[in-house]
Parts: structure tokens; C-alpha cells; sequence
């Protein structure tokens, strides 16, 4: 049994943009032990879209290869959550490099690590065997993830009142964008009806579960649910996913012929 | 889950393995892929000689080295073969040898404590140590010394966390369970 190719390239291109945007702190972390860290967390995530791209693009077919599939499609053809794309700083912040803010990052790796921990293992009895393959080793490496974030999050929160301002704005921002996480795309739901996907909205108790036990840890208020549900999944994404796509594929579209 | 290596069936096969045996990896040079667990059979398919290998970390830079390692040694001595990536069973360090641990902490790494028994289910993911709680003990690779802290959770490679030794002072690297 094949897993959807829609649904093999959403679990990727979370992957790929979120392992991209982490990776935009390689050089300027702010210490080194960070910089570091979140280039590994990159690297995990970057490797895992690897061999979601490489099984997708077997099961395509016609040519299409792991690289035609991270360079060569368009906004429109993304199929990550809208959470993933977004820049490392509060919406409301001049979108400057500059203006980068540790805390956006680690809350919003906080947010997707705690889902992906549940989905990975739950991915794991996929009846596509490639992909819990994938799920199995996948599921190792965001642990560490979560760990990762989940102890930066207990430790701004619980930190200074400026560290812990920060986290806030930073949850009261990102959380609105994980509502994407529990309503089915038409992907996700043909992965579940055939056995290869899961259901979603099942999580969604863990999820809280693991949320609310770090947010209490970290003396961090849940703002209250509700307002606009990202798409993300479906192709309808921000403004701020083509400035990633331009930086992350210019060089691949400048030499289409390139081969390494 | 211990390694499944199929016996040798044909001399070639043979041949390849004992070449293949002492292969090291090209990150850590002291101890062999098969120590590591990363090379997992070597067999006649239909199409040749095939050595199967499986990867460490999803993202771990080192498996294009590897699989070119093992195709050039190969190749050197005569024979033609092609590298089989498999994904599962996962790898885990678990399956480093006794033999592959103590090279490592003669060459400054501390090795990988056995995995938690992580069996399916979300019941397990939630668990997490309260905060002071005392981590894992690694011990200094250098002095022995069991007084040592964490600096960081990813180190140098995918594979390693950073450590630091409070008894000898000397930082030095922990390969971390997977």
C-alpha cells in the first residue's frame, strides 16, 4: 500500500521549510552551543524531507526526482502548515534578519516537535512500509527535539520578566496557527481512509497533554483558541513562504542542469 | 534487536565481506561500520554483488561518504558491487559492539548509554523528567570520573551532545542513545 503523494509531500515540505527556516540561524545563533543545536535540528529535518521527497517522487514517477520536488515547485504547490513558513520573530515585528528572535523560534519548534513526537509514532504502523520506515527514525531524532525546546521553553518562561515576555508574545502569536494541525486536508484524509495516514483529530489530547504541561512548567498562559485556521496544507499560504522558496531555490533554478 | 547478518554464501561474497570488515567510519576513524552497525549484509542479487547499509541520522552528511567508501574499496580489489540503503529496522546504537564502544571512549568519546525502552504509544512521549531531576550519568572518557554536565545537547556531529568533565575539566563528546 502507497501512501497519497500529496500527503508524503506535506509530512516532507513541514520538513524541509521548518528544517530551512532553523537553518537561517546557522552563523548568527545566539551562542554558539545554539547555532549549533538548531543546524542539527536543520540537518534531522532536512534529511528526514529527503527520503519523504525520495519515496514521493518514486511513487510519481515521470521523471520527478527529490530535487525537482524541493526546488521546482512553486508556493502554490507547498503543502506545509503555514506554522512552518513563518518568520523567526512576532507577526507584528519589521521582518528584518536582524530583528530575528530566539524566542519565536523556539516556541514555534516547541509547538511542531509536540505534534510530530505523536504523529511519527503513530506513522510508525503505516501500512506504507516506507513511510513508517521513515516515521521509526524520525520519531528518534524529534525527541531530541522536543527536548531541545521544551527545556529552552520552561527556562524563558520561568526566566527573567523579559525572557518570559518574549515566549508569551511569541505562544500568543504562534498558537492560533497550530488549529491547522486537526482539520483534515483532502490529502490527509485519503491517507487515513486507505491505512497509510492517520487521524489527526485523535491527536489532538496528547498534543494538549504535552502543551500544557510545559506552558504550567513555564508559568506561560495558553491564549484562548479560535480565529482564522491557516491552509497551509491545501496551497493557500502566507505572504512569507515565496521569500523562503526564492532564497532556498535560486541557486538550484540558476543551474537547472547542476549535478554534485 | 540484535544485527541480522546473513552467513557468507558464495566466495565472492566472502571476499567482500572480509574487505569490508575492517572499513571504518569516516567521522569517527576507530571504529568499523560493521561495529557501528551501519553495514548490515553483503549478498549476491540478481543484478550482482549488492552491500546493504543503513543510515545513522536522517540528515548524517557522512552516508554519500560511506556508500563512496564502500563502492572505491570494492573496486580496488576487483570487484562490483552496489550499495543498498535500507531504513528499517532503524538503526540504533544499541547495536554498537562492546568492542566498538570501549574504542570509542579510548579515542575521547563517551558511547551511548542502551536506549529507554521507548514501546509504542503516546503514553510514553509525555513522560519527561521533572526539571532538577538528575540527568543520565556519562562518564568522562579522559579521567572516568561520573561528576560531569551536560554543555549542550547536539555537538559536533548529529550524533553527539557536548559534555564537560567537572573533575578533570576537559570537554569531550557523548554519543547520544538512538
Amino acid at each position: 500500500m502507497n501512501a497519497p503523494v500529496e500527503y508524503l509531500l506535506h509530512l516532507a515540505d513541514n520538513a524541509l521549510i521548518l528544517g530551512q527556516r532553523n537553518a537561517e540561524w546557522c552563523g548568527h545563533g545566539p551562542i554558539l552551543e545554539e547555532d549549533i543545536a538548531l543546524s542539527n535540528n536543520s540537518l534531522d529535518l532536512i534529511g528526514q524531507a529527503r527520503m519523504l521527497y525520495q519515496h514521493a517522487a518514486e511513487l510519481q514517477g515521470d521523471g520527478a526526482t527529490e530535487d525537482r520536488l524541493a526546488y521546482f515547485r512553486d508556493v502554490p504547490d507547498f503543502r506545509n502548515y503555514t506554522l512552518c513558513e513563518l518568520p523567526h520573530m512576532p507577526l507584528t515585528a519589521p521582518t528584518s534578519a536582524g530583528d530575528r528572535d530566539f524566542a519565536s523560534t523556539i516556541v514555534r519548534n516547541f509547538l511542531y516537535s509536540s505534534l510530530m513526537v505523536l504523529v511519527w509514532d503513530q506513522l510508525q504502523s503505516s501500512k506504507d512500509a516506507q513511510l513508517a520506515a521513515i516515521a521509526a527514525k524520525s520519531l528518534k531524532e524529534v525527541r531530541y527535539h522536543l527536548r531541545h525546546s521544551r527545556d529552552w521553553l520552561v527556562r524563558m518562561g520561568d526566566g527573567t520578566d523579559e525572557s518570559h515576555a518574549k515566549a508569551q508574545t511569541s505562544l500568543d502569536q504562534f498558537m492560533s496557527y497550530t488549529q491547522e494541525f486537526w482539520t483534515a486536508s483532502p490529502s490527509e484524509a485519503a491517507a487515513l481512509a486507505n491505512g497509510t495516514g492517520i487521524d489527526m483529530a485523535a491527536l489532538q489530547n496528547d498534543w494538549n497533554q504535552i502543551v500544557d504541561a510545559a506552558l504550567q512548567e513555564a508559568t506561560l498562559q495558553r491564549p484562548a483558541a479560535g480565529g482564522f485556521v491557516p491552509t497551509g496544507k491545501q496551497g493557500m499560504h502566507s505572504e512569507h513562504l515565496g521569500f523562503v522558496l526564492a532564497e532556498m531555490q535560486s541557486l538550484a533554478r540558476a543551474h537547472p542542469q547542476a549535478t554534485w | 534487536m540484535t544485527p541480522q547478518i546473513s552467513p557468507p554464501r558464495t566466495a565472492t561474497v566472502a571476499h567482500a565481506w572480509g574487505l569490508l570488515e575492517s572499513l571504518t567510519d569516516p567521522e569517527i576513524p576507530v571504529v568499523t561500520l560493521r561495529e557501528l552497525g551501519i553495514l548490515r549484509d553483503v549478498r549476491e542479487g540478481p543484478a550482482g554483488l549488492e552491500v546493504v547499509i543503513t543510515p545513522t541520522y536522517s540528515g548524517c552528511p557522512a552516508m554519500g561518504q560511506i556508500e563512496d567508501d564502500v563502492k572505491a574499496l570494492l573496486q580496488a580489489n576487483g570487484l562490483q558491487g552496489r550499495v543498498v540503503t535500507q531504513l528499517a529496522p532503524a538503526w540504533t546504537t544499541d547495536w554498537m559492539t562492546e568492542v566498538a564502544k570501549d574504542k570509542l571512549r579510548a579515542y575521547g568519546i563517551a558511547p551511548p548509554h542502551a536506549c529507554a525502552s521507548q514501546a509504542s504509544g503516546s503514553a510514553n512521549v509525555v513522560q519527561f523528567a521533572a526539571r532538577g531531576a538528575k540527568p543520565e550519568v556519562v562518564h568522562c572518557p579522559q579521567c572516568g570520573s561520573a561528576n560531569t554536565t551536560e554543555t549542550s545537547h547536539f555537538g559536533s556531529t548529529a550524533c553527539k551532545a557536548l559534555y564537560r568533565c567537572l573533575a578533570c575539566m576537559e570537554p569531550f563528546d557523548y554519543f547520544k542513545p538512538y
